[in-house]
């Protein structure tokens, strides 16, 4: 499916993705438990601020104010009856900014997980899933978003249902998944799994790979995974600026840009070629990375040992691919049925 | 998994093979199976308390280990406290009519602006399993819902989950909260939840983070050791 994405990355080997949503927001007074989605209207010169500052600090990509813009998630806020206008102003806010830059900026809409667990593990039915992902995936694109865009999604489940809106749409998708479980997600699924289902999709995603998490060096171990299982995929890295810390009343994130810079060249090393970060990534540590990304000539691929003295240790002995699966335990296990 | 077990009758097993067969199951996710040998061992006299303990929560223990190894995933940790949770069915009544001692109790809750509550979830089942009594408040929690539940049910734990980063600051309104009501040190307060950290659990004021529900439990064992031990003391 032709979509600017794609043609972009024909004349670029990587592009750099932007920062964090919730962390900047937070900065310009979101207060803990309300809907970022609601300052599409309530502030949108705020997003604008945000986006602006992305793109300002060498962004490629943007991604919209609707991570939590399912109806699932909105209802929490009582924003059910609203799935259609918020995300649609998400997107046209983005897409403002992008137009007025004298670069190609690409909007991307955020698309998060409903929250529900999803059949056979949970009640969320496949198709009631599809449905609303459909009804956010198309205000998106309406709004003027260039692609649709999962991220933080954990289970393969609620992934397929993103991959069947957005072929029923006919847009264009990325998905990235949080594996912030001993290198898995929390539903189980390794980084080699991940791009082994990415042919079994409704709709093929243009470009996948991993976001959030547990910190750089095991998303860089998840993104060796992912370029190791499929060499020509186009792979994601957004990883979070450190972890955070609550200093003064409000949440730190401990990365330094110099550390997220190294974390860009190690992700491109790695074979990542759309570079970001997720929480704790405000405008300086994107100026670091775009400045890092520009002056680097792609090296071999690190082993974990040169990810471990760059940016610390991981958070779990393997992840679960590959011969590195620890061994399951010794016992009796019947099943019936 | 072999085939050739397929057909294991707990009825003809000895207790000591049955209990170790139920770990089995409960790692496996079998609610008929559970109900089967929790009715099995009562049936033999045992009391409902040791049903509880040795059978369902030593077999929970088992597979809050392998969680926490990042062998078994929540899927397979929803299906083993499902399975868990109808034995408990059964085992509930009995355990009020005999009177069989109480780990403690714990109000949960994943806090306002927060839908998830997979991981809330877990620590609840595994907090039952584990003996204690549990209070859930399900999602979507201001400040009010914790304190008023927590009264109201003269609780020994707060626990608060939040898996985003624009919810994890609101554990600490809470906590504030109970501080200005002088209430903070009359219970135990336990934060967890995938954004958060050791370190951010200090900071708001909580007594530990959790990193797990199996973490969740132990943690909760301890503190409970500890009051009892401070009452006994004082």
């Amino acid at each position: 499916m032709p979509n600017r994405l794609t043609e972009l990355l024909e004349t670029r080997d990587w592009l750099l993705l932007d920062g964090a949503t919730g962390t900047n927001l937070f900065a310009m007074g979101l207060e803990a438990g309300d809907a970022p989605e609601f300052w599409n209207f309530d502030h949108p010169d705020r997003i604008r601020a945000l986006h602006q500052g992305f793109v300002d600090s060498g962004s490629d990509v943007i991604l919209t104010n609707s991570f939590g813009g399912t109806a699932y998630r909105l209802k929490l806020h009582n924003g059910q009856d609203r799935v259609h206008e918020i995300n649609k102003r998400a997107a046209e806010i983005a897409r403002e900014v992008a137009d007025a830059c004298d670069r190609e900026i690409i909007v991307a809409g955020s698309m998060g997980p409903t929250g529900e667990l999803l059949e056979p593990v949970g009640p969320l039915s496949h198709a009631d899933a599809v449905a609303a992902f459909e009804e956010q995936g198309k205000a998106l694109m309406e709004g003027g978003a260039d692609i649709l865009w999962a991220e933080t999604i954990s289970s393969e489940e609620e992934m397929a249902a993103i991959t069947e809106a957005a072929a029923n749409i006919g847009a264009p998708l990325c998905g990235t998944l949080s594996f912030d479980s001993a290198g898995r997600t929390m539903m189980g699924v390794t980084s080699s799994a991940y791009a082994e289902m990415q042919d079994r999709f409704a709709t093929k995603p243009v470009a996948f790979g991993a976001n959030c998490g547990t910190g750089a060096p095991d998303l860089l171990r998840t993104v060796l995974g992912l370029t190791e299982a499929a060499p020509d995929g186009i792979v994601i890295a957004k990883a979070n600026a450190g972890i955070p810390k609550y200093v003064d009343g409000a949440i730190e994130y401990d990365g330094t840009p110099e550390t997220m810079a190294e974390y860009a060249r190690l992700a491109r090393d790695s074979g990542a070629r759309l570079i970001g970060g997720c929480c704790g990534t405000r405008n300086p540590h994107l100026v670091a990375m775009r400045a890092a990304l520009e002056a680097h000539t792609p090296g071999e691929r690190p082993s974990l040992d040169t990810i471990r003295e760059a940016l610390g240790d991981f958070s779990s002995a393997d992840d679960g691919t590959g011969d590195t699966a620890p061994p399951k335990r010794e016992r009796k296990s019947r099943r019936r049925g | 998994m072999s085939d050739e077990e397929d057909d294991i009758i707990l009825n003809e097993l000895n207790d000591e093979e049955l209990v170790q067969q139920m770990h089995d199951d409960l790692y496996d996710g079998l609610k008929d199976e559970i109900m089967e040998g929790v009715n099995i061992l009562l049936g033999r006299d045992w009391a409902p308390y040791k049903v509880l303990t040795e059978a369902l929560v030593e077999g929970m223990r088992i597979v809050g280990i392998d969680f926490r190894d990042g062998i078994l995933f929540v899927p397979e940790v929803l299906l083993a406290a499902n399975a868990m949770k109808a034995g408990m069915g059964i085992l509930k009544p009995l355990l009020a009519a005999t009177g069989a001692p109480k780990q403690g109790k714990m109000v949960i809750g994943t806090v306002k602006g927060d839908i998830h509550d997979i991981g809330k979830n877990l620590v609840s089942m595994m907090m039952e399993g584990a003996g204690f009594d549990v209070v859930d408040l399900g999602i979507n929690n201001p400040v009010e819902n914790y304190l008023e539940a927590i009264e109201r049910e003269d609780a020994d734990i707060l626990g608060m989950s939040a898996l985003l980063t624009t919810t994890m600051p609101y554990m600490k309104v809470v906590i504030d909260e109970m501080k200005a009501k002088g209430i903070r040190d009359n219970y135990v307060v336990l934060v967890g939840g995938a954004p958060l950290n050791e370190e951010f659990g200090k900071a708001i004021g909580a007594d530990a983070y959790c990193r797990d529900a199996a973490v969740a439990v132990e943690t909760a064992k301890e503190y409970m050791a500890q009051r009892m031990h401070n009452q006994q003391a004082g």
